[in-house]
């Protein structure tokens, strides 16, 4: 027992005095902490939106839109290759059920047609070398194209990593502060944004699809009043109200676009969006204003048309003004939407809330407050009950609780309000180390065994139940961590980090005490 | 110095012998709880049912009433209200729009503020939050499942390392520690949200912790003493750890307290919960999980330890 070699406790020592230091910025404002000099830690705990205030959405993508668009997108691809040289006739292309399928004219091409097909439906996916799409031929010339689950599993997967990438750059945008974009499960995206007490600017701006299309607006618009559209257009609505019949084919799509920005009408000042096309689109608007001159063009977002000037003139720059009817914040927003690009999903919130920074800081301050008047409690009640032992304790427990700091620091956690109330009831529960092991050099001393038997056999049997009983203890919050979301999350970290580091320092560290002061003093009697 | 002893040396209470009380008074509360929970059902939070929460700050107490026609008459559905944090605050809980526009529930929420702040001068709004019907849903679902998960791998975790009736008391223990909590909110009608289920867990934790300490003296005095009645070996298992108990419980308790009454409206279920759970884990620990142990048939003798079975050659009772 009194052997507690010194490499040892110098090891110890010097461990939990690093946790300290480590724990120290987590204390200090960030604003001092920023200006610290690099050496100096800096890691510290994040305050969670219940404390710091703000705004939490969960986001879900429609991943039946995922399906529909890839489906589309191989139509357009099938009739754009079949009609490339050597020409193969194919009937309609009918999308049904989530399959596409067609008809080789010339039955005696459907072995090249195949061939072309397994050029554009993709070699494999991932190392798996399982295809994307299936294809099989019925009634002999009959092609029958099935989305592969792989294939669609990895086609939603690159679109929600897309979606999470526009997500960030359109509240970055925004000018908010320290957003947090992460994607959660197969579908959703969970959005932080600290400080933001009104979401709605946010939750537009993310529901926008951005989706911009130019197309000629049709001369025939009786349909726009009957509601069924005339031959060669669709009808869409007008953002101002009522409906515009447009040409099916889309003369300039999104993609072609480099910038978007807020701009203002030289001559009324009304604020509007100004685009920025590329090369190709450049070229490609030339054209069709050269063509269609006087003729009404319809800029369309999200299959809603947004205005629809009429061709003065051949627009040879490759940018277009969009203006209708918007505010300066409208106009900004759409810009924005624009610039950042098409997201790939319709995104909806389906879950959020928000925190008002003075109920958040209200929280903090009454958590605080409650620990530190349960660290009191606890402390006079163990030195009462123990005494010296019980400042051992005592010790333990605050060296404890700056551990648990310091590892969150490291660690990057977030401290939320059930995070404070898992600290409160960790630094209940490790105590009941101490307890266990005191209780049991009680026990040892009353059986009659000498001051060191008892201390000695107390640690070495107390540790053994101290272990059972944090594995379990343990279970229970590693599936909070797995299964919990949110608040229960939060408390699973603190619960976890407190079980590991108040098993070193209720046992190591308090053990390293008592040796030292057995060896000191040889007391002939122990108080506990 | 005199130091503090709330429970005496070498107590002597007869714990096993109760037992057929205990088990009938744990059964008909805990019949009771599920009664209550069946009956009164449990009110649920945004986190479960779906729907949105408004919390709004009033510059003195407001009248419920006038609160509640206020909401009522925007048109915006049937609004619940509740009394959270201190006489001024008010939670005002309402159905999510039908309308799948996502400025649907911002504009319901703008009209409540801007409603309750023209009639009541100085309401202002402190937080809100939204939780559509599927994902609540899900909320729900892998509430149950951390719960049931939990309680069977601990189930487990205490099977592979003692017996298996150490196993099964100890699941019956936790399962009638989290009906307990239930009946509690079912009783209460206090909100039962995501935060209340870590609580549970919490719960789970601790009352597990009790159990293991308890279980493992058990064990360790049926190697010890291998002629003693099973009855007495418990009784004396549980008195040899009741200082341990009563203190740990003691100081949580203490700790619980401080949050209880300075941590803030927004922890009160919670912390609520978790002190009833210690309590009641606390009771399951010594009344019902050890005794149960007699109840499913361990023997002293009944099978070497585990760990001992793979270090043969010791053979003798440990010394003392």
């Amino acid at each position: 027992m009194l052997d507690f070699p010194r490499w040892k406790i110098l090891t110890i020592t010097l461990f939990l005095g690093v946790m300290i230091a480590i724990s120290i910025p987590s204390f200090i404002p960030k604003s001092v902490r920023e200006t610290w000099p690099s050496w100096m830690p800096k890691p510290a705990i994040n305050l969670g939106l219940d404390l710091a205030g703000g705004s939490y959405l969960l986001l879900e993508a429609d991943t039946k839109d995922v399906a529909a668009a890839r489906l589309e997108q191989m139509r357009d691809q099938v009739r754009a290759e079949m009609r490339r040289d050597p020409r193969i006739d194919i009937g309609d292309i009918s999308v049904q059920g989530g399959k596409l399928s067609f008809m080789v004219r010339d039955p005696s091409k459907v072995d090249a047609a195949r061939e072309k097909l397994l050029a554009i439906t993709g070699s494999g996916v991932g190392t798996t070398g399982q295809r994307d799409w299936e294809i099989a031929v019925v009634d002999t010339s009959r092609f029958v194209l099935t989305p592969t689950e792989a294939g669609l599993k990895q086609a939603i997967d690159t679109a929600m990593g897309d979606a999470r990438e526009i997500v960030e750059t359109r509240i970055n945008a925004l000018g908010t502060v320290e957003p947090t974009v992460v994607r959660e499960g197969g579908n959703r995206i969970v959005v932080q944004v600290p400080g933001l007490e009104d979401p709605k600017a946010l939750k537009e701006l993310l529901g926008k699809t951005a989706k911009l299309e130019f197309r000629l607006v049709s001369a025939d618009q009786s349909g726009a009043q009957t509601g069924t559209a005339p031959a060669g257009s669709i009808l869409l609505p007008y953002q101002e109200g009522g409906r515009v019949a447009v040409d099916r084919e889309v003369m300039i799509r999104g993609e072609m676009l480099v910038n978007a920005t807020q701009s203002y009408d030289p001559q009324t000042g009304a604020p509007g969006v100004t685009l920025q096309l590329d090369g190709a689109g450049a070229k490609r608007f030339a054209k069709v204003t050269q063509e269609n001159s006087g003729k009404p063009f319809a800029i369309i977002v999200d299959n809603v048309v947004i205005s629809a000037p009429r061709i003065n003139e051949p627009i040879l720059g490759g940018s277009a003004v969009i203006n209708g009817g918007f505010t300066v914040e409208s106009a900004n927003q759409l810009a924005i939407a624009l610039r950042s690009g098409k997201l790939p999903v319709t995104l909806k919130v389906v879950q959020e809330s928000t925190v008002s920074p003075e109920l958040g800081a209200d929280s903090i301050r009454a958590g605080i407050t409650a620990s530190i008047i349960a660290v009191v409690a606890v402390i006079a009640f163990m030195i009462l009950t123990y005494g010296r032992f019980g400042i051992y304790a005592t010790l333990a427990v605050v060296i404890n609780v700056l551990v648990i700091v310091g590892v969150m620091g490291i660690l990057n956690a977030t401290l939320t309000l059930p995070g404070i109330a898992g600290f409160v009831l960790t630094i209940g529960t490790a105590v009941d180390a101490n307890v266990l092991i005191n209780e049991r050099i009680r026990e040892e001393r009353r059986r009659g065994r000498s001051i060191m038997q008892s201390v000695e056999l107390g640690y070495k049997e107390a540790s053994r139940t101290i272990f059972e009983a944090n594995v379990t203890h343990a279970i229970a919050g590693v599936i909070m961590l797995i299964l919990g979301s949110g608040p229960v999350r939060g408390f699973a970290v603190v619960l976890l980090i407190g079980i590991a580091t108040s098993v070193f320092t209720a046992v190591v560290f308090t053990r390293m005490l008592v040796t030292i002061w057995l060896r000191r003093n040889r007391p002939s009697e122990i108080h506990i | 110095m005199r130091l503090l002893k709330i429970v005496p040396d070498n107590t002597n209470i007869a714990f096993v012998r109760v037992r057929h009380i205990a088990f009938a008074i744990t059964a008909l509360l805990t019949i009771a709880a599920i009664a209550m929970v069946l009956t009164r059902g449990l009110n649920m939070g945004v986190d479960f049912i779906g729907g949105v929460s408004i919390e709004e700050k009033f510059a003195s107490p407001p009248p419920q009433d006038e609160v509640r026609e206020t909401v009522n008459a925007l048109g915006v559905g049937e609004a619940a209200l509740q009394q959270l944090g201190g006489a001024n605050t008010v939670t005002i809980r309402l159905p999510v729009p039908e309308s799948a526009d996502p400025a649907a529930t911002d504009q319901m929420v703008e009209k409540v503020k801007a409603a309750l702040a023209a009639k009541f001068p100085g309401a202002t709004f402190s937080n809100y939050s939204t939780v559509s019907g599927k994902v609540s849903d899900e909320l729900i679902q892998n509430g149950i499942l951390a719960v049931v998960l939990a309680v069977m791998g601990i189930a487990i975790f205490s099977w592979l390392r003692y017996e298996w009736q150490f196993g099964v008391s100890t699941a019956v223990a936790i399962i009638h520690d989290v009906l307990m909590t239930l009946g509690f909110f079912a009783l209460t009608q206090m909100v039962f949200d995501l935060n209340i289920i870590a609580a549970v867990l919490t719960i789970i934790g601790y009352s597990i912790n009790d159990k293991m300490v308890i279980d493992d003296r058990i064990r360790e005095n049926m190697r010890k003493y291998r002629k003693m009645g099973m009855k007495e070996l418990i009784d004396l298992s549980v008195n040899e750890t009741l200082p341990r108990t009563v203190m740990t419980s003691v100081t949580i308790m203490l700790a619980l307290g401080a949050l209880l009454i300075f941590g803030g409206h927004v922890l009160r279920g919670f912390t609520a919960a978790m002190m009833l759970g210690i309590v009641v884990g606390t009771y399951s620990s010594v009344y019902v999980s050890s005794s149960l142990l007699i109840t499913l048939g361990l023997k002293p003798g009944f099978r070497e330890d585990k760990a001992e079975a793979s270090n043969a050659e010791r053979v003798g009772p440990r010394e003392g």
